[in-house]
């Protein structure tokens, strides 16, 4: 049985702990509100970019002079996955459901006959890829130092990923990442980007009752907009991870915090239970002494 | 007939106007263009210039730096990077020349097709002809 300096002790840690989780709960409430005003910032851009997209992919995609990247180079031989996590941990299953999924999804493209190369963004998701997939790593891209993440950050990543596919080392790129539903749901997500797959649902309509001219010609405003199509879809992405990680940190801490409570009554019970029968034991030697004389 | 029309500059980072607007001078890849109300549908890309929008307020003016408009029943710019015009002092003004010219550098040491080279100077050549336009140095030559 411990004794009432060691449960003191135990109580005073597990206070201090349970001070520690309640602040990050909260600095993650207050980066996730910040979160999800830029994902929500950067729909506008993405909504319209991807509804001229679609007019433009329906109007050239089935020619065969289509560019590559939206025809894509006709195989699917060398698969990139493009997996995007946190730099920072304590965010409860965040990291490890994106990382499961990038697993499944290689396992399936292996047991296929495909090559997997793997582009991490993030350094939990390396940790964590690292055992089984290190060697098919081929590149890293390390954002701790990157408080905000902006548009910029994006272009770098996609600048990577499309000289990579200009040099011809892969056919498909994938991006994996969580989608923000809410604090308590994120949804792990995996979304290919090369060849690029604009959905034409919505635009169907808008699109084919405007007949727009083109300023250069379609397939040169398309070679020109597909790069930046890359761009931004990583850049939603990395808002969408960005806003996931603080909605899963925020809930893991809260949960974090509960416990804590939990564990600090459950050990002040303890604490007075053994506090009364040291009491009790007292009197007894007292009372026992005094019988005896 | 409608004198004004919706129009929305958006960045990818943010939306950066969203009024009414009676005409539009878009800096367009072929030459500048002017939209006003019920023009013909056009999708253009852009160069670097400046975007000028009149409203019944008066006029604003921005400084873009790439990316493409698109005409219909609204008028969309979807900027690759969109700066109001007062905010671009000569130090944001150098770093939009600089990147311009680190591109042109990049391509033209690793690409073979020499009309990305020609895409490169032209997009450095209207860098530095937005600077001359707003009175601003680019302290670089143009090639």
């Amino acid at each position: 049985m411990p004794s009432l300096k060691d449960l003191k002790n135990r109580i005073e840690s597990v206070k201090s702990t349970r001070k520690i989780t309640k602040a990050m709960q909260m600095v993650a409430a207050a980066k996730l509100r910040r979160a999800q005003e830029a994902a929500e910032a950067a729909r506008p851009y993405a909504e319209r970019f991807n509804g001229v997209m679609a007019s433009l992919a329906a109007s050239v995609g089935d020619s065969d002079s289509a560019p590559r990247l939206l025809a894509g180079t006709g195989k699917s031989d060398v698969q990139l996955l493009v997996v995007m996590t946190s730099e920072r941990g304590l965010c409860g299953g965040f990291n490890t459901n994106i990382v499961k999924l990038a697993k499944t999804h290689a396992e399936k493209l292996q047991a296929e006959g495909k090559t997997v190369k793997i582009l991490t963004v993030g350094k939990k998701g390396r940790e964590q890829l690292k055992r089984d997939y290190g060697d098919l790593f081929v590149g890293h891209v390390d954002l701790s130092e990157v408080k905000r993440i902006g548009y910029g950050n994006a272009q770098d990543i996609a600048r990577d990923v499309l000289a990579r596919f200009d040099g011809g080392e892969f056919d498909v790129a994938t991006i994996f990442y969580a989608q923000f539903r809410s604090v308590i749901a994120q949804i792990p997500t995996a979304q290919q980007i090369i060849p690029a797959a604009y959905e034409s649902e919505g635009s169907d309509d808008a699109g084919e009752s405007t007949l727009y001219d083109y300023e250069p010609d379609e397939e040169a405003i398309l070679a020109d907009l597909l790069p930046r199509g890359v761009a931004t879809q990583i850049f939603a992405a990395l808002l969408e991870n960005g806003a996931s990680e603080q909605g899963a940190r925020m809930s893991a801490m809260d949960n974090a915090t509960r416990n804590a409570g939990e564990m600090i009554d459950k050990l002040t019970i303890e604490y007075n239970r053994s506090r009364q029968a040291v009491i009790t034991n007292e009197l007894i030697e007292i009372i026992s002494g005094a019988e005896a004389l | 007939m409608a004198d004004t029309m919706q129009f929305d500059l958006v960045s990818p980072e943010r939306r950066l106007l969203s009024t009414e607007a009676t005409s539009v001078q878009i800096p367009g890849a072929d030459g500048d263009l002017t939209a006003m109300p019920n023009h013909a549908p056009l999708i253009t890309t852009l160069r670097p210039g400046i975007l000028t929008v009149e409203t019944a307020k008066g006029s604003e003016q921005f400084v873009v730096t790439g990316g493409f408009a698109e005409i219909g029943e609204s008028l969309s710019v979807l900027a690759e990077k969109a700066l109001p015009r007062e905010d671009v002092d000569q130090a944001t003004y150098e770093a939009l020349v600089d990147e311009a010219h680190r591109i042109y550098q990049q391509t033209k040491e690793t690409a073979e097709d020499p009309g990305l080279v020609d895409d490169a100077v032209k997009l450095l050549q209207d860098m530095v002809a937005v600077g001359s336009h707003i009175g601003l140095d680019p302290k670089q030559p143009s090639i």
